[in-house]
């Protein structure tokens, strides 16, 4: 390895043996610099947050005890969409039925399809609402809230959700654009539907409670 | 006849443009490089397809770690002061007397988990050490003895006039009833709109928001 050698002092020294200073070579090593920046390279790689993080809205309304200011969802348009444990989700549309024959379960990739689904079924009733719809128009918004106004999803997360659950369903009313959602606390009925069906499926429900918390 | 002498032909390389292209490398990663500050517990967010940023000024933050404990931070760039109004206030409504001494240590977004009856021997200590405690969390739970909801008040009054945001970072795996529990806070404090932090994704393709953004492109 070439390096600045700076004995200078070898060019006085006259006698024999003494070879005659050789012309050094100017030339610095930079191996050790490129090391130590490879180095920091690589720290600040580590370190670099590359993905800023995001924010998602969220508007809860506010709680009311007056039964008129209640936001009144149709029946035949709302889905309900229940998380349960071990990201379980359940849902039915509708009221639930009494014998828990509408109520279905299903993971966080096939409720997609069944948003997309009861999104079009409600639109498909959709009669034309021109009162909405020019309201819409000067606006200069799309008339597809029009179009799915009787469509509502409820939410409602079981103690047992994560909060990654609820983000994941929150997101999910994003990406499907559903324009009228609600995070409810669930009805006892619905727990009991849940824990009934906890196995999944319907294999072999065990009929212990979990523990509250 | 001297024959011709065949040079030792030295085996370095010129390492000058390695080196350059290394701290242009280098300096490009302590450009884009954002400090993130120090958090006592790691949180890992989820992902949604929103694409909001994320503001880092007159913000509030309630982060939820995986324990379900519950913290709160205050951002406030401009004026640090206001952080510690905060702090002051809503120890005030609790019943606990915090003077500026206390809180000399106390810096912006700097997150704090601790129950009111344990915030004064907290923040006495020098930050480095307060980044070793291990947190208790604010009491939310139960909604009657709900800490964060003189926490959020406190934020609203010291804000007063001005835009305050108001932030929910959540852990992956904290269960929901927390999160509900912060819901409930920020509703007593007559708050409806706060966002929640995420990291970015993108929309899966061919749905709805998908098609919408590829128009939009």
């Amino acid at each position: 390895m070439a390096s600045l050698d700076t004995g200078g002092d070898d060019g006085h020294k006259k006698g024999p043996g003494v070879k005659k200073a050789k012309k050094q070579s100017t030339r610095v090593d930079m191996t050790p610099m490129v090391d130590l920046g490879f180095l920091l390279i690589t720290f600040f790689i580590f370190t670099a947050t590359m993905s800023n993080p995001t924010t998602m809205d969220l508007n809860m309304p506010k709680d009311t005890d007056k039964k008129d200011e209640e936001t009144k969802i149709k029946q035949s348009g709302s889905l309900s969409v229940i998380l349960a444990k071990d990201n379980k989700v359940f849902y039915y549309e509708g009221d639930l039925d009494p014998t828990g024959a509408n109520f279905k379960s299903a993971t966080y990739k096939d409720i997609r399809n069944e948003i997309i689904r009861k999104k079009r079924e409600v639109i498909s009733r959709y009669v034309t609402d021109p009162a909405c719809e020019n309201e819409a128009r000067s606006k200069g918004k799309s008339i597809d809230d029009c179009k799915q106004k009787d469509f509502f999803v409820v939410i409602k997360p079981t103690d047992d959700a994560t909060y990654k659950n609820v983000v994941d369903i929150l997101d999910e009313m994003t990406i499907n654009k559903v324009s009228r959602y609600a995070l409810v606390k669930p009805f006892d009925t619905e727990l009991d539907a849940v824990r009934l069906s906890g196995g999944g499926g319907g294999t072999a429900a065990p009929a212990t409670t979990p523990p509250a918390k | 006849m001297a024959k011709a002498k065949i040079q030792k032909k030295s085996t370095d390389t010129d390492m000058t443009p390695f080196v350059d292209v290394a701290f242009l490398i280098l300096s490009f990663f302590i450009m884009a490089t954002k400090f993130k500050p120090s958090e006592p517990v790691p949180i890992e967010t989820p992902n949604s397809v929103a694409s909001q940023v994320m503001p880092d000024n007159n913000a509030v933050m309630m982060s939820i770690d995986k324990d379900n404990k519950v913290y709160f931070s205050i951002m406030s760039k401009s004026d640090i002061q206001k952080g510690k109004e905060i702090i002051k206030e809503a120890a005030k409504r609790a019943g606990v007397t915090l003077s500026d001494a206390d809180l000399s240590q106390y810096q912006d977004g700097e997150m704090i988990g601790m129950p009111f009856n344990k915030i004064k021997g907290f923040l006495a200590l020098p930050p480095a050490q307060r980044a070793k405690v291990a947190q208790d969390g604010i009491p939310v739970k139960d909604s009657a003895t709900s800490e964060l909801v003189n926490w959020i008040g406190a934020a609203k009054y010291v804000f007063a006039g001005e835009q305050l945001k108001y932030l929910v970072k959540g852990d992956n795996s904290s269960k929901y009833p927390t999160f509900g529990a912060i819901i409930d806070a920020m509703k007593r404090n007559d708050e409806q709109k706060y966002n929640l932090v995420t990291m970015p994704q993108d929309a899966p393709a061919g749905t709805e928001l998908y098609q919408e953004r590829l128009k939009g492109k």
